[in-house]
């Protein structure tokens, strides 16, 4: 071999950044350019490995990032310049941040010799994105940054997920001051070592509760689907016979189709979900954190269970509700060695209480199940417009949520059979959320089917994004329900404050038919329930542009059933004028 | 209950910032805090006191753990342990309180570290327990000032918090 082969090659900071993304096999970042990043922008525009995205916000930047990881299981890039460009960042950071999804988000800073001298555009960005990131790493000296890079990552993606911010001072990048670049292929650190596998003793006790149930229940959350872990789980659940409900992230863990599957639980939850927990002897909790819009009142909550939780992060562990049963594991190895010590114990599930369980939920079932159709037909019904979006799609889109009652329609109506399709806001519940990050979800699977589920106040806060779709061709269909109202607050005005509406009317709406044209889309606008499957039908299966559907919807319906506040999950309302 | 958390993490710019904010954005309480290098360059020692109850101390010893340059951390609290808290108290010393303020400092093991003619510093040592029994000792004299380095301390025996 000669010696030059040897020999790394010499590249500049913003060079070695844009090496270390291609060799971490980025193929896109989405991002916005400025002043403190035009080195990297430079050393971008000479390469065409990785891809950059331009965005028209940098809030939508990072939600289309988010949503590729939401989809892939891999982390998301962003690049945005500093000051004005990371504090954008800040909300789709936060997002990331509460649902635990992996990303990379690179962000530029003034000189170095001027940071903290209020130099213009200087923000503390490290400082900005503490609470809200698993890590941030400042740049100190340039021939650190492809092991920053991969240190970002690996953080970025092991463990218990979350978005990593790497600040780097703009002298840090200078095009003329070269350094040898090696991309490391594995990074260890002493201080951080995410747990590889539960503990067989605890899993043992888990399996000994598990199968000596009476009244069980799978209570499942996003860390199935963080943790690659939805064929366990169905296994697993179809092995005992158990009922399963999702959380709001996890749902696709568990086919939504299955009969054992009973729907979401929480606030908006079934009412045969949200009754099964209360009244059940064990809870099996997977990858969910017990989150306040599942239980209600902690005080109140499921008085008779045993608690089984299994989380990669013990902080998630006895936070809410103290667990009878720890584990401490990522999800998949915990419960394919669960698979294995149940294959082999002595222990067999108790199907005569495991029968008459059944015929209790059943009979909740039969309780409060679609039953928005008694009311009006006349009218656009949210949840009927989301089940026919669920039949013209075969279950088989990307839902892409905002936020707000046609995100609980588009939970509650959607079946959704597989992982990683169901891809929303739950822990912040971000308005402006579902555009960018149906786009990103497209960019990354070109031929699927991507609908943002959307309502006229959500869309508005991320609407420019449409020219993003046109400039990078994203076919998205954009599934407005279009109430008038910020339908969610509204309904919490109805149910608390006597119908006063304060600021929840959206006045002067556009004609977002007339906008989607304008941006060079289409527009379809649907208005009454008799044309709706023929129109939805007629709209997805264009699939070279984006297709804007602004559907005209009842403005009064409510999102049930709905947790009396303080209650325990048994209280709900159940309509306008029943509850438990 | 009163806990000593001990936590040995990197030694880097940022790292304090993060345990602080973590403190905060939580809404723990900390009652002292003091942070320095060890023997090992790369590695600095941070101990911090807090009170709470049980289930809110578990949190906190889980999340200081999750930050990322937390290496390790030990409650001190849960095994025997020796804890160690320096002060420095400036207190007026004129007529026959300058005699009092001498012979309390002198049953607390006290040391006189700067003297003037109508002043005395005194440096004390020892647990928190002890600190305070001191101050409520100086209680007749008129203290000026006071600074304290909150609670240092490490198991006793073999135990050791180290990498
Ligand atoms: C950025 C942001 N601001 C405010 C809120 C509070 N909020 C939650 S839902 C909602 C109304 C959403 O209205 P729309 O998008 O029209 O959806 P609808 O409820 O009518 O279906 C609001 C204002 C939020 N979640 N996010
Ligand atoms: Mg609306």
């Amino acid at each position: 071999m000669t010696q030059a082969a040897h020999e790394p090659e010499m590249l500049s900071g913003g060079e070695m950044l844009i090496r270390s993304l291609k060799d971490q096999g980025v193929e896109f970042i989405y991002g916005y350019p400025g002043g403190a990043v035009l080195h990297i922008y430079d050393a971008i525009h000479n390469q065409s490995d990785v891809k950059h995205i331009l965005v028209r916000h940098e809030q939508a930047a990072t939600h289309m990032a988010d949503a590729y990881a939401r989809a892939s299981g891999k982390a998301g890039v962003v690049l945005v310049t500093s000051g004005p460009g990371a504090t954008n960042a800040i909300t789709g950071i936060a997002t990331a941040y509460m649902d635990s999804i992996p990303m990379v988000v690179i962000t530029g800073q003034v000189m170095s010799h001027l940071i903290g001298d209020d130099a213009f555009q200087e923000t503390d960005m490290m400082g900005l994105s503490r609470p809200i990131v698993k890590h941030n790493i400042s740049v100190r000296d340039p021939a650190d940054i492809p092991t920053i890079v991969k240190k970002a990552f690996y953080i970025a993606e092991s463990g218990r997920p979350g978005p990593v911010v790497i600040d780097i001072p703009k002298d840090m990048t200078m095009p003329n001051e070269k350094f040898p670049y090696e991309y490391p292929d594995r990074i260890k650190m002493r201080s951080y070592n995410p747990v590889k596998k539960g503990h067989s003793g605890q899993i043992r006790k888990a399996v000994n509760a598990l199968l000596q149930a009476k009244r069980p229940i799978i209570y499942s959350g996003g860390g199935v689907i963080l943790g690659k872990a939805s064929k366990e789980l169905t296994q697993l659940a179809h092995q005992l016979n158990y009922p399963v409900t999702n959380t709001l992230m996890g749902l696709g863990a568990f086919p939504g189709t299955d009969r054992q599957f009973i729907g979401m639980l929480g606030m908006h939850g079934s009412y045969e979900a949200n009754m099964t927990m209360h009244n059940a002897d064990l809870i099996l909790a997977i990858g969910a954190r017990f989150d306040d819009r599942v239980t209600n009142n902690p005080a109140k909550f499921c008085p008779d269970a045993t608690i089984i939780h299994i989380d990669i992060d013990p902080a998630s562990i006895s936070k809410i509700i103290q667990a009878d049963i720890p584990i401490v594991g990522p999800v998949k190895p915990v419960l394919k060695e669960m698979l294995e010590q149940i294959e082999q114990s002595k222990l067999k599930v108790d199907n005569d209480a495991l029968g008459l369980w059944w015929e209790q939920i059943e009979e909740w079932r039969q309780r409060h199940g679609g039953r928005y159709r008694s009311d009006d037909s006349e009218k656009m019904k949210p949840q009927h417009v989301i089940e026919t979006l669920c039949k013209v799609t075969n279950g088989d889109a990307y839902i892409c949520s905002d936020v707000g009652q046609h995100q609980m329609f588009a939970a509650q109506y959607y079946k959704y059979n597989k992982p990683n399709r169901w891809i929303n806001s739950g822990g912040l519940g971000t308005m402006g959320f579902g555009l960018p990050a149906a786009m990103g979800v497209q960019l990354n699977y070109p031929d699927a089917a991507v609908v943002c589920v959307t309502g006229e106040g959500s869309i508005q806060m991320n609407i420019q994004e449409l020219a993003t779709c046109k400039q990078y061709q994203l076919p998205v269909k954009v599934l407005c329900l279009n109430n008038g109202y910020l339908g969610m607050v509204r309904q919490w005005q109805d149910m608390n404050y006597e119908s006063r509406y304060s600021n929840s009317y959206v006045d002067s709406l556009p004609d977002f038919v007339a906008l989607a044209e304008a941006y060079g889309h289409a527009g379809i606008r649907i208005e009454s329930p008799d044309e709706l499957e023929a129109k939805l039908t007629e709209a997805m299966a264009i699939t070279d542009k984006v297709v804007f559907i602004d559907v005209q919807i009842d403005p009064d319906e409510h999102v049930y059933p709905m947790a009396v506040p303080g209650g325990s999950m048994a209280d709900m309302f159940l309509s306008k004028t029943e509850r438990t | 209950m009163r806990h000593i958390i001990s936590v040995l993490m990197e030694n880097e710019a940022g790292a304090l910032a993060r345990v602080v904010g973590l403190f905060a954005q939580r809404g723990y309480n900390i009652e002292s805090l003091n942070v320095a290098p060890t023997d090992d360059q790369t590695l600095s020692r941070l101990t911090l006191v807090t009170k709470g109850e049980d289930r809110v101390v578990e949190q906190i010893t889980k999340h200081l753990n999750k930050l990322i340059e937390v290496v390790k951390l030990v409650d001190l609290t849960e095994g025997s342990h020796i804890e160690r808290e320096l002060m420095m108290v400036k207190v007026r010393a004129t007529g026959a309180q300058r005699e009092e303020v001498k012979r309390t400092c002198d049953i607390f093991r006290g040391q006189i570290i700067d003297v003037t003619p109508t002043t005395y510093t005194i440096q004390v040592t020892g647990n928190e327990e002890k600190v305070n029994a001191f101050m409520d000792a100086l209680s007749g004299a008129t203290i000026m000032e006071v600074v304290r380095t909150g609670v240092s301390g490490l198991a006793r025996g073999d135990k050791t918090l180290s990498l």
